[in-house]
């Protein structure tokens, strides 16, 4: 027995053994603290940017705006009309007039237009939440020395006016509203294509398909399609949606003529490009769905005389479809937040108009990000945080309502 | 009926599928088992596309007066305008990048994998496994704002603000490594958790302690796995765009300084192909040219990466 211990390969050194390991555990432990560490600060700096105090200049102080000293907020709507006709060129006025005429407008909804016509607010500097919370008096101390004619006011760059507003090149009056529209229009398009397409492949693939090298093919192939970068898509998407199918992806083959249409850079144009993107995505979630179909059901099926595609269609999809959804789900919230391809597709960055056709020009909420994360100035910087939380919370949404889905429908055979 | 048998290919299937017992022939049937076919082979259509668009309009790349291959490999300066090609500084701003985010994704991804499937109880996992999710799901142009507005000033206030350019690839790669670390932990996890039981039970009996069963006995059991998952990393690394296009920098330079600014392949595309690009432009087939590169690279990895598991995975029933 004591030959037996002595034996280098039954190495007995428990007590270094077992430091050893615990030190190697420790290891582990904190790559998974550092991964959860890291999820922790980017969620932390987004919030940082999103929120914090915004030292403002008036071009025109509205203390001035005052009529026989009744004050903006307190003044009727003729007071106001004259004080925005005197301040802007009549020119402008007929404009507004003409959007909507002053008479039928709301008070606060002419107030706004003052505001943002006479007044003109301008961000002279921003800063982030975290400083706003620890060094509150030193940012009122440099407000008042560098900007005396400035108001300090903690301002939330993420509000309902700022999802509900247009894309506008003001920090200030920028809102979402044209992102958010141009988002859900490319998914509409991507979902029409890629969801039947996919979901036909999958069931190709799993029902009908015999091993035979051309579906072999098929099914090597679509794995590597889902590891070719998104751009590379943009690309594919640019030469063919844009350029080679123009007269679809424009419109022009309907007889649409819209002379704000950039060629073949259209939502259309975008929707098909991300479809082909997250096809192979949905393709392998329904191809799991489906193959989690047990044999019993297919055969009691063929046993009662129906036909293979009676056979899916009445019992193969039906028990399939939550699975599928949740994986288009999934596949959806990969399209919405990718950026690069409608890059290269061709997104317009300064489009304050909602898209209203498939021809539209576009611009999505991760364009939009992009497009304000590239300016130097802070306060774009606070828009693209609140843009990401409104993008984040989209995303949330979609994924509790896969996981909502999965569990509600599961069944276990 | 045996010689029926063997040449049951696609043409026969498909017959007997489409026609009844009668041998009539069901037209529903074979249209929409046509119309499942096509489903599936537009997954062909589509690389034959991607093949074809940018192999086309890389070699009207390559024809153009100004460009030749041998140039673009042997000269180290891209500048569309003065009609330089050398394609070296894309790629070594790309392989920094790359190198950086593996730096840290492959650590800590295995490091996390291990913890989860060899350490972890079963409540923990079911708490970190999502998390780990949810880190995967974040659009990568959020990373982008993560790298230039929390990576970009900590690397300036730990190296200085002389050492650091705003723009550096230093900072795309560390994010990169971050957004990188959640696949490679899956996969590892996958190729782990696959390693059966009995094996782990076996080393336990012969006194081996849980970081010996672990590193000696489950690692090496899913080695091919864990190298998969490596070069499948490795790969969605370099195609990687929109971090690099925020926080790498706009610019080719060709420099193995990682705190200064230098534009990726991916970068260089988003940033051309930014503004309106008119065809057939020398910038226009570039991008083209660019893209198949990066094609071929990540088609490369992907099909390295499936190769490995095929042949050295390990077998156990």
């Amino acid at each position: 027995m004591k030959e037996k211990l002595a034996n280098p390969n039954y190495d007995v050194n428990i007590k270094g053994r077992n430091r050893g390991g615990l030190i190697w555990r420790w290891i582990f432990q904190a790559s998974t603290v550092v991964g959860i560490l890291a999820l922790t600060a980017l969620l932390l700096n987004i919030m940082n940017g999103a929120f914090g105090y915004v030292a403002l200049e008036a071009r025109v102080d509205p203390g001035t705006l005052a009529v026989n000293g009744t004050p903006l907020e307190n003044q009727t709507r003729e007071q106001l009309i004259s004080v925005l006709k005197e301040h802007i060129s009549s020119g402008a006025f007929n404009k507004l007039e003409k959007d909507q005429p002053f008479a039928k407008r709301s008070l606060a909804n002419i107030r706004q237009v003052i505001l943002e016509r006479v007044v003109k607010y301008d961000v002279k500097q921003s800063w982030s939440l975290w400083e706003s919370i620890t060094r509150v008096n030193q940012i009122k101390q440099e407000s008042t020395t560098k900007y005396p004619k400035a108001k300090l006011q903690f301002t939330s760059w993420l509000s309902s006016d700022f999802v509900g507003r247009p894309q506008s090149s003001e920090a200030l009056t920028a809102g979402v509203r044209t992102a958010i529209l141009g988002s859900l229009w490319t998914i509409l398009f991507t979902i029409l294509v890629a969801f039947p397409i996919g979901v036909g492949a999958a069931i190709y693939l799993e029902e009908y398909a015999t091993d035979n090298w051309l579906n072999r093919l098929i099914r090597t192939n679509i794995n590597n399609l889902a590891g070719v970068p998104s751009i590379v898509y943009g690309i594919l998407g640019l030469a063919i949606f844009v350029r080679t199918l123009e007269p679809l992806t424009s419109g022009s083959i309907f007889g649409y003529a819209d002379s704000v249409t950039a060629n073949g850079r259209t939502v259309l144009a975008a929707g098909l490009t991300l479809g082909l993107l997250v096809l192979p995505i949905i393709i392998i979630n329904a191809q799991e769905a489906i193959r989690a179909v047990p044999q019993s059901l297919r055969k009691a099926s063929y046993g009662l005389g129906a036909t293979k595609w009676q056979t899916v269609w009445y019992h193969v999809l039906p028990n399939a479809i939550p699975g599928i959804l949740t994986g288009t789900i999934l596949a959806v919230s990969r399209a919405i937040g990718e950026t690069a391809p409608l890059v290269v597709v061709g997104a317009s960055t300064a489009i304050s108009f909602d898209p209203t056709s498939p021809f539209s020009k576009f611009t999505t909420l991760p364009i939009q990000i992009y497009q304000w994360t590239s300016r130097p100035q802070d306060e774009f910087r606070s828009l693209a945080a609140a843009a990401i939380i409104v993008l984040l919370i989209i995303l949330l949404g979609l994924n509790a309502a896969a996981i909502l889905l999965r569990n509600r429908f599961s069944r276990s055979y | 009926m045996i010689k029926e048998e063997k040449k049951s290919n696609v043409a026969t299937l498909f017959r007997q599928q489409s026609h009844d017992l009668h041998g009539r022939r069901r037209t529903g049937e074979a249209i929409i088992q046509g119309l499942l076919f096509f489903s599936g082979f537009v997954s062909i259509f589509t690389t034959i596309g991607i093949v074809y668009e940018l192999g086309k309009e890389a070699l009207l790349f390559f024809q153009m007066p100004e460009v030749s291959i041998w140039k673009s490999l042997t000269t180290t300066t891209w500048q569309p305008h003065t009609g330089n090609f050398g394609i070296w500084p894309l790629v070594t701003s790309t392989l920094m990048t790359t190198t950086f985010a593996m730096l840290i994704a492959i650590p800590l991804g295995l490091g996390v994998a291990i913890y989860l499937s060899e350490y972890a109880t079963s409540k923990t996992r079911k708490i970190l496994k999502p998390v780990l999710e949810v880190l995967a799901g974040i659009p990568t142009i959020v990373y982008g704002y993560f790298a230039l507005t929390f990576m970009t000033p900590l690397l300036r206030s730990i190296f200085g603000k002389d050492v650091v350019d705003i723009y550096n690839t230093a900072s795309a790669g560390l994010v990169m490594g971050i957004l990188i670390l959640p696949l490679i932990t899956s996969m590892t996890e996958d190729a782990l958790s696959a390693v059966p039981r009995s094996l782990r039970e076996a080393a336990y009996g012969m006194g081996g302690t849980r970081l010996e069963v672990a590193l000696q006995i489950v690692l090496p059991a899913a080695l091919s796995g864990i190298a998969a998952a490596v070069i499948i990393g490795i790969s969605r690394a370099i195609g990687e765009t929109m971090i690099v296009a925020v926080a790498a920098g706009a610019g080719p330079n060709f420099t193995l300084n990682p705190f200064e600014g230098a534009e990726t392949i991916t970068g260089h595309i988003v940033r051309i192909s930014g503004g309106d690009l008119s065809y057939d432009s020398i910038d226009y087939n570039s991008i083209f040219a660019l893209g198949l590169l990066l094609f071929m690279i990540t088609l490369t990895l992907n099909i390295i990466s499936q190769r490995i598991v095929r042949r050295f995975r390990e077998v156990y029933e």
